[in-house]
């Protein structure tokens, strides 16, 4: 072990060429070892078989947008069109896909802006409050992660019928924040947690309430997790299919995914036509990804990540 | 940790200023119970009636369930679900563990490739199987251009009940085997190098190496991701409402597909509750048993220990 530790913070599994040729000491006992440490060719071999797996239908998808719908049908998708064109692009716009993108946006913000505030505050009371109830209100939350959507989404129905809220954005707002909420709330805990006693303490020192504490240090100490969890909560409202499918009806409150499936029925020969809807409604997604990857990536994985 | 744990005694006699009250937690809770935990309950009590969707549901008592027990498409919608979550789980399961594995090492070349993989997490459901129905048109897919060539002319993978419910499992996979790689990417990264190291020093070879070491370290990376997928495949419905639409006829009639069917195509929606309640008796059983595997309920900070 002691002969290991100068070497440079290589894993096993790395190729010889990379950090043996620097260890002039252990040189030969690592050439002896030279089979064990050849390149992976048996992984090399399934990534690339997985590549093809990803990337034929990705590169498929992208060249399909350019391609008109009668070069489509004579080539198929695998072939790029000797005559690209924006057409597609074009007639998404105007099949109203703006509209969709922008109701979207609506429920995104309206249901990151919910979600924020209510596990922002939850988190501070779990964390923070003396009273018995808070671990109560915990366990609420971690068995709220329990509850699948699908599988309410009738009393769900009834519940914003009696509201007099069917066929409405908030309708789809409502129930997508509130799914969104238990994951929510235990990545806001757990970075809270991180904060130290001593600032809390610095804090009441200074003579500040709940509502100060909360502003001025819960808030900025936990931004990583808040935008963990605001991305989160976009992904669940942008992807969204269940509630916007069940709790809407008219073409005014279509959403994205929605609108999708709906072009789905409607163009079913203009196959270009519907990928090119498709790629553009990953489009916001994309920009996410470039600007706040860590951020995308944790909230991706929700819960699973922790 | 003694210095915390030092102030923790000090600030337990120190005047409570600065301390939110339960009170904080107040607005979420509520807005979690009327759209969250309402629905829970009041599915229950919906299978109890007869329903259709609108006006009030009517109480008849046990008719639904004794209805259900005798429903053949009901026990076919089932075995549907099981056989689909036991298929997701042995696709998903070993790809993405052995994908993550690689991806978790420190290369370039693994973090370019890991980034194309994670290309179809920028999608939503609707979109991948919006993609995947055009892929696989009998028409105008690329089947059908492969198809000939391989003896197979005009297949029509989706017209047959095997190869629906295998195009049902691949495009399950195709959309999330790169969010588990993700998980077990961050799991892999959590190894200790020096087990490695020692298994080294030990002649251990690749092979052993992530026998003895990589799969044992990531024992609660594949609880949480075995979760996941068991409990999406349970409650799996856009993915199947796009590219099947349940069939042909009702063979891939997964059993959140027929609650949907039942209810919001034949409206009878009290019926459908008694569907709806039996999934989430059984989502809610095996994401109760995830929580409790997984530790979730300990509270703990992650840096504790630290």
């Amino acid at each position: 072990m002691k002969q290991m530790t100068p070497a440079p913070p290589a894993t096993p599994r790395e190729r010889p060429a990379d950090s043996g040729a620097v260890q002039v000491p252990d040189a030969p006992r690592r050439r002896r070892r030279r089979p064990i440490r050849r390149p992976n060719l048996l992984a090399g071999a399934g990534v690339f078989l997985w590549l093809l797996v990803v990337g034929i239908p990705v590169y498929a998808l992208i060249i399909a947008t350019f391609q008109r719908s009668s070069d489509y049908r004579a080539e198929g998708p695998l072939t790029p069109t000797g005559d690209p064109t924006l057409q597609n692009y074009v007639a998404a716009f105007e099949n109203g896909l703006l509209g969709f993108v922008l109701n979207t946006l609506v429920v995104t913000a309206a249901v990151v802006a919910l979600v924020v505030f209510f596990a922002t505050t939850i988190g501070y009371a779990v964390i923070r409050s003396r009273t018995r109830w808070t671990s109560g209100i915990f366990r609420v939350f971690l068995f709220g992660l329990a509850i699948p959507a699908q599988a309410v989404v009738i009393p769900v129905y009834l519940i914003i019928r009696e509201l007099g809220l069917y066929d409405s954005l908030t309708a789809i707002v409502l129930p997508t924040a509130a799914f969104a909420l238990p994951v929510c709330v235990l990545i806001l805990t757990g970075s809270m947690r991180d904060i130290s006693e001593e600032l809390y303490e610095a804090m009441a020192l200074d003579g500040a309430g709940p509502v100060r504490t909360f502003l001025q240090l819960v808030v900025p100490l936990s931004r990583s997790g808040i935008s963990t969890v605001g991305v989160y909560a976009a992904l669940q409202a942008w992807n969204g299919f269940i509630f916007p499918f069940i709790l809407t009806q008219s073409h005014d409150n279509r959403l994205i995914t929605l609108g999708l499936f709906e072009f789905q029925g409607q163009y079913r020969v203009d196959i270009p036509g519907l990928l090119t809807a498709v790629l553009l409604s990953a489009i916001p997604i994309f920009i996410v990804y470039l600007v706040a990857r860590r951020s995308l990536v944790n909230g991706l994985m929700g819960v699973g990540g922790k | 940790m003694s210095t915390t744990a030092l102030s923790r005694v000090r600030s337990g006699a120190a005047p409570r200023t600065g301390r939110p009250g339960a009170v904080w937690a107040l607005p979420g809770l509520l807005f979690f119970g009327i759209f969250a935990v309402l629905p829970m309950g009041l599915v229950a009590y919906l299978s109890l009636t007869s329903w259709g969707g609108l006006g009030a549901p009517r109480f008849i008592g046990m008719e639904n369930w004794s209805r259900l027990a005798g429903d053949t498409v009901m026990h076919k919608a089932i075995v549907l679900s099981l056989v689909l979550t036991v298929a997701n789980w042995a696709v998903q399961t070993p790809i993405s563990l052995l994908l993550g594995v690689w991806a978790a090492g420190p290369q370039r070349n693994r973090a370019v490739l890991s980034a194309v993989f994670f290309t179809p997490l920028l999608l939503s459901s609707a979109a991948i199987a919006i993609i995947w129905k055009s892929l696989l048109d009998p028409n105008f897919g690329p089947l059908a251009q492969v198809g000939p060539w391989l003896g197979y002319p005009g297949a029509d993978v989706l017209g047959d009940s095997t190869g629906a419910f295998a195009a049902i499992v691949f495009v399950s996979a195709w959309q999330f085997i790169p969010l588990h790689m993700l998980l077990y990417q961050g799991g892999a990264r959590q190894i200790p190098e020096s087990l490695y190291r020692a298994a080294e020093i030990d002649g251990a070879g690749r092979l052993r190496s992530f026998w003895h070491i990589t799969l044992p370290q990531l024992r609660h990376t594949i609880t949480t991701s075995s979760v996941l997928m068991v409990v999406g495949s349970l409650t799996y419905f856009e993915t199947v409402l796009i590219l099947t639409d349940g069939g042909p006829g009702t063979d891939t009639s997964i059993v959140p597909y027929l609650m949907y069917q039942v209810g919001f195509e034949s409206w009878k929606t009290g019926y459908a509750s008694a569907i709806a309640f039996t999934l989430v008796v059984v989502a809610t059983a095996v994401s109760l048993i995830m929580v409790r595997l997984t530790g979730f309920g300990a509270m703990r900070s992650t840096k504790e220990g630290m």
